[in-house]
């Protein structure tokens, strides 16, 4: 008997000890580390987004602390507290049910994304089994709608899905550290134990955009567009010796803040991937390439009489008889018979030649997701009616960014920059070829003061102390049958101050309704307001030093 | 002539004497104060095996003041009247058992306990005492050792409650109540050919058994020891869990309250039946030797209380309550090894719940009549 016990007795202890201290197969040092496996995990700690700002460093998107609060459905089921959790969430009894019925095969659900800690943490403290939360970040839009288009947006899980968030992604998300923790059976972390790699936070990316303009050209465009009644609009500002954008605003513009009201259209960036055919606004470079013939100066006189010219089947029209006009005033009239005799003078290809030195139908290069090239189209052969129709601007198609950066060349002594979104520090960053004789460019930039003139047809876009030179462009919309006659694009791109150039602003305003929806009349005042505010916040000083005007200009300086 | 009889030289000594303390109160120190270690070593090793929580040690604590006041009391009454009323426990206890089947309450399937006015009780448990006692006194009534129709009768006594708590069903107590009525069976010299040929019959009954009378669930449990590995997630978890706690103890532990696999809850029944697993992982080897050794000194005195009892009942009543208490001891470790299936059998007077608690204590109290019995021959 006692032998019995005694061997039964031993055999407890050597299976003890095999288990315990014996090094054998699957010994203690094998059921240590299951041991340790079991407990010791890594978790993932989230990296901060790196902060968005304008210019100036003021704060366009930063990521916030919250908590977002999760359940075991299985578990939560079963604790029988639901009641109660639907009650600290705030939700109507019952409102959990459903879902906890539809993830009652998974082991994972969302309750709340995104909750304020002290709000979160009041829903933990019940200790509710199932239930938890764990930290991530929200982003938040200081500047909401204002520069929506610009800064884009991130999704739940803070990536980027627009705009500057989605096309710098990888800069601003930084990486995500890894910790060991000490996690319980139900995954709850009693404890950290240290980390294994330190969360990398995000780089912060500072914008070429002013906030101050920024918001100057959304109100003026947002006002512009509730007088006129329009479908839709953009304002662009370059500053055009650096090609950064001062300004980018568009009508719809959405608020980032609140994902759920998103509407469809908003959201895009329409400065950048809308296209619209420019009209009157390519007359000025059709003027570059017949300067560059030397067929033409500025005052050579053309003879636009009767007011008519024929090309091929079609008859083209001024509004009136001009009579002989310089080719200065050609353009600042607007004048279809005078381009049309110009053109027809100038090489097959010159005019083509001459918008694509200036940028159009390429690709900008800002890297903004979804930005377009526009359309130029290449005919090895032109029929006098497609030159005619290119040298007014039609037949072709341009973003308000790439006309706007056309228009910098102007602006620029015939050089071309690059438009940048980010700010660029010092002219060493400066990316700008010359495609356009200092002369020359200088000769059209003359011409389009003009145009600005008491008589030109732009003269609502005059700026009060600042000399200023643009063009109007009003374009017939194409609609299902060719183009319509009662839809409209109103635009103007105009360059300020025109004694030294520093910042190019195109304005759009789509379908404008009623009786004024030329150019001169919708889009040239916003250019006006928004210009002559632009200028006093950078400081710049007024060309006509004139009692009145200049302690205006002072004062305006004094305060930005 | 009362001088007379008062000096009568050979008598004098015996029936005079003052009794000793431990006859008069009818306590046996030695066993006392192992099981009294054994309480606190316990209550410790509960305190973290409960998630440091201390109403469970308080709650356990008020189980063995009950338990030892169920131990003293069954210390006073002698062993002639156990003797008397074996039969009767017996027969009370099947009535109970039958009362269970009829109108029992339970939970997981299982109908296990009497409901009596709020108070739960498990009839099943009062069996385990009361088979040694009814088999004991079947036994030394006849001639040692027995014959076979006195065999076949005891295993009669042994089947019947056997097959009513099968019923419940509760296999694990069905085994542990025949096993404690078959120890009286071996202590009472049955002959070897008779176990062989038990054994062969146990062989040859095995695999109808294990299609016809086994649960699904049972089954699950034998096809788990045999490889844990085969259902991680379910069936083996316990076990895997357990043998991984044991072993990360090592020599020396993690130390009280660190063991991780039972404060971070991957131990399953941490408190109750794999407490022993707590234990090894918290004071390592040491800690399961001390433990062990606690346990060999009970076994020890349990046996020699059984050699000096001075009848053959008390023999084998001593020896079976003793064998029992070992078997339990290595059927819990042996389960949480990963030795023998689970079976739900708690480390005795370690694990968490009161009924084991008492019924165990219970049956020292009558190791203690036994113990304290009046020398009827001087030794």
């Amino acid at each position: 008997m006692a032998t019995f016990i005694t061997l039964l007795f031993g055999l407890l202890v050597w299976r003890v000890l095999s288990l315990q201290v014996l090094d054998s197969d699957r010994g203690y040092a094998f059921l240590q580390d299951q041991g340790e496996a079991r407990y010791v995990r890594s978790a993932e700690i989230p990296a901060y987004r790196g902060i968005i700002s304008d210019r100036r460093g003021e704060p366009l998107a930063v990521s916030t602390p919250v908590i977002s609060l999760w359940a075991n459905p299985r578990q939560l089921a079963g604790s029988g507290r639901v009641t109660e959790l639907e009650s600290a969430l705030g939700l109507k009894s019952g409102a959990l049910e459903e879902r906890l019925e539809n993830y009652a095969a998974r082991e994972f659900m969302y309750l709340e994304r995104h909750m304020t800690p002290p709000a979160a943490r009041a829903v933990l403290r019940r200790k509710i089994p199932g239930v938890g939360g764990h930290r991530e970040y929200q982003r938040y839009y200081p500047a909401g709608e204002v520069v929506a288009h610009v800064v884009g947006m991130t999704d739940v899980d803070d990536r980027g899905i627009e705009g500057m968030e989605l096309a710098f992604e990888d800069w601003l998300k930084g990486a995500a550290g890894r910790k060991q923790v000490i996690k319980d059976l139900h995954g709850e972390v009693v404890r950290d134990i240290g980390e294994l790699r330190a969360a990398q936070p995000g780089r912060d990316l500072q914008l070429s955009v002013d906030l101050r303009l920024q918001y100057l050209a959304h109100r003026e465009l947002q006002r512009a567009i509730a007088t006129s009644g329009a479908r839709a609009g953009t304002v662009v500002t370059l500053d055009s010796r650096s090609g950064e954008v001062l300004a980018l605003v568009n009508y719809p513009t959405y608020n980032p803040n609140g994902r759920g009201s998103l509407k469809a259209g908003s959201t895009r960036n329409r400065a950048l991937t809308d296209v619209f055919e420019p009209g009157s606004t390519m007359k000025p470079l059709t003027l570059v390439a017949a300067l560059e013939s030397g067929l033409y100066a500025p005052d050579t006189i053309i003879d636009t009489s009767p007011g008519r010219v024929q090309v091929g089947s079609k008859v083209l029209l001024d509004p009136v008889n001009y009579g002989e006009l310089s080719v200065a005033r050609v353009v600042a009239k607007s004048s279809q018979v005078g381009i049309v005799k110009m053109a027809l003078n100038l090489d097959e290809q010159a005019v083509w030649q001459t918008f694509t030195r200036f940028g159009l139908g390429e690709n900008p290069g800002t890297g903004f997701p979804g930005e377009s090239a526009g359309v130029l189209p290449y005919r090895d052969r032109w029929r006098d009616i497609e030159r005619v129709t290119l040298a007014y601007g039609y037949g072709l198609a341009v973003t308000p960014l790439q006309l706007a950066r056309a228009y910098s060349v102007i602006a620029n002594d015939g050089k071309l920059v690059t438009p940048s979104l980010l700010r660029l520090d010092g002219a060493g960053a400066v990316d700008a070829r010359q495609v356009v004789e200092p002369r020359i460019a200088r000769q059209v930039l003359d011409v389009l003061h003009g145009v600005t003139s008491e008589d030109g047809t732009a003269r609502s876009a005059q700026v009060e102390g600042y000399g200023v030179a643009g063009k109007t462009g009003t374009a017939h919309k194409v609609g299902r049958d060719g183009y319509a006659d009662d839809r409209y694009l109103a635009f103007f791109a105009g360059i300020a101050p025109v004694r030294n150039p520093r910042l190019v602003t195109v304005v759009l305003i789509d379908e404008p309704k009623g009786d004024r929806y030329y150019g001169g009349e919708v889009a040239a005042p916003v250019f006006s307001r928004i210009t002559e505010g632009a200028l006093r916040m950078l400081n710049v000083i007024p060309d006509q030093v004139t009692g009145d005007v200049a302690s205006q200009g002072r004062r305006a300086g004094g305060e930005a | 002539m009362a001088e007379y009889v008062r000096q009568m030289p050979s008598a004098s000594s015996d029936l005079a004497r003052r009794p000793a303390i431990s006859e008069r109160f009818h306590i046996d120190f030695p066993l006392l104060f192992l099981l009294m270690g054994l309480t606190i070593f316990g209550l410790v090793v509960l305190y973290s095996a409960s998630g440091q929580r201390l109403g469970a040690v308080v709650r356990q604590a008020q189980y063995f003041v009950i338990a030892y006041v169920v131990m003293l009391a069954a210390a006073q009454v002698s062993v002639q009247r156990y003797r008397r009323w074996a039969p009767f426990i017996y027969l009370g206890g099947l009535a109970l058992l039958v009362g269970v089947l009829l109108f029992g309450v339970g939970a997981k399937g299982a109908q296990r306990w009497l409901s009596i006015g709020g108070f739960r009780f498990q009839p099943s448990e009062l069996m385990k005492l009361a088979m040694p006692l009814m088999l004991a006194w079947y036994l030394a009534s006849r001639i040692l050792p027995p014959r076979l129709i006195n065999i076949l009768v005891a295993l009669v006594l042994v089947g019947v409650p056997a097959a009513l708590i099968v019923r419940q069903p509760d296999l694990g107590t069905a085994l542990l109540v025949s096993v404690s009525g078959l120890i009286v069976l071996f202590m009472a010299g049955i002959r070897w050919r008779f176990i062989f040929g038990a054994g062969v019959l146990a062989v040859i009954s095995a695999w109808p058994a294990w299609v016809y009378l086994l649960h699904d669930y049972q089954r699950q449990r034998i096809l788990t020891l045999l490889s844990p590995e085969r259902d991680k997630l379910g069936t083996g978890w316990n076990i895997i869990q357990s043998k991984t706690a044991i072993g990360s103890g090592g020599w020396s532990g993690k130390g009280w309250l660190n063991g991780t696999q039972s404060q971070l809850d991957f131990l399953p029944e941490s408190h109750t039946d794999f407490i022993i697993a707590v234990l090894a992982e918290e004071f390592g080897l040491r800690g399961v030797i001390l433990l062990l050794a606690i346990y060999l000194l009970i076994f020890a005195r349990g046996f020699w209380i059984g050699m000096h009892a001075q009848d053959s009942f008390s023999r084998l009543v001593a020896a079976a309550l003793t064998l029992t208490f070992f078997i339990y001891v290595f059927v819990n470790m042996g389960m949480v090894s990963g030795l023998l299936p689970v079976v739900g059998v708690p480390l005795p007077l370690v694990s968490a719940g009161g009924t084991s608690i008492v019924t165990l204590m219970a049956g020292f109290g009558i190791l203690m009549a036994i113990s304290t019995e009046r020398r009827l021959v001087v030794q």
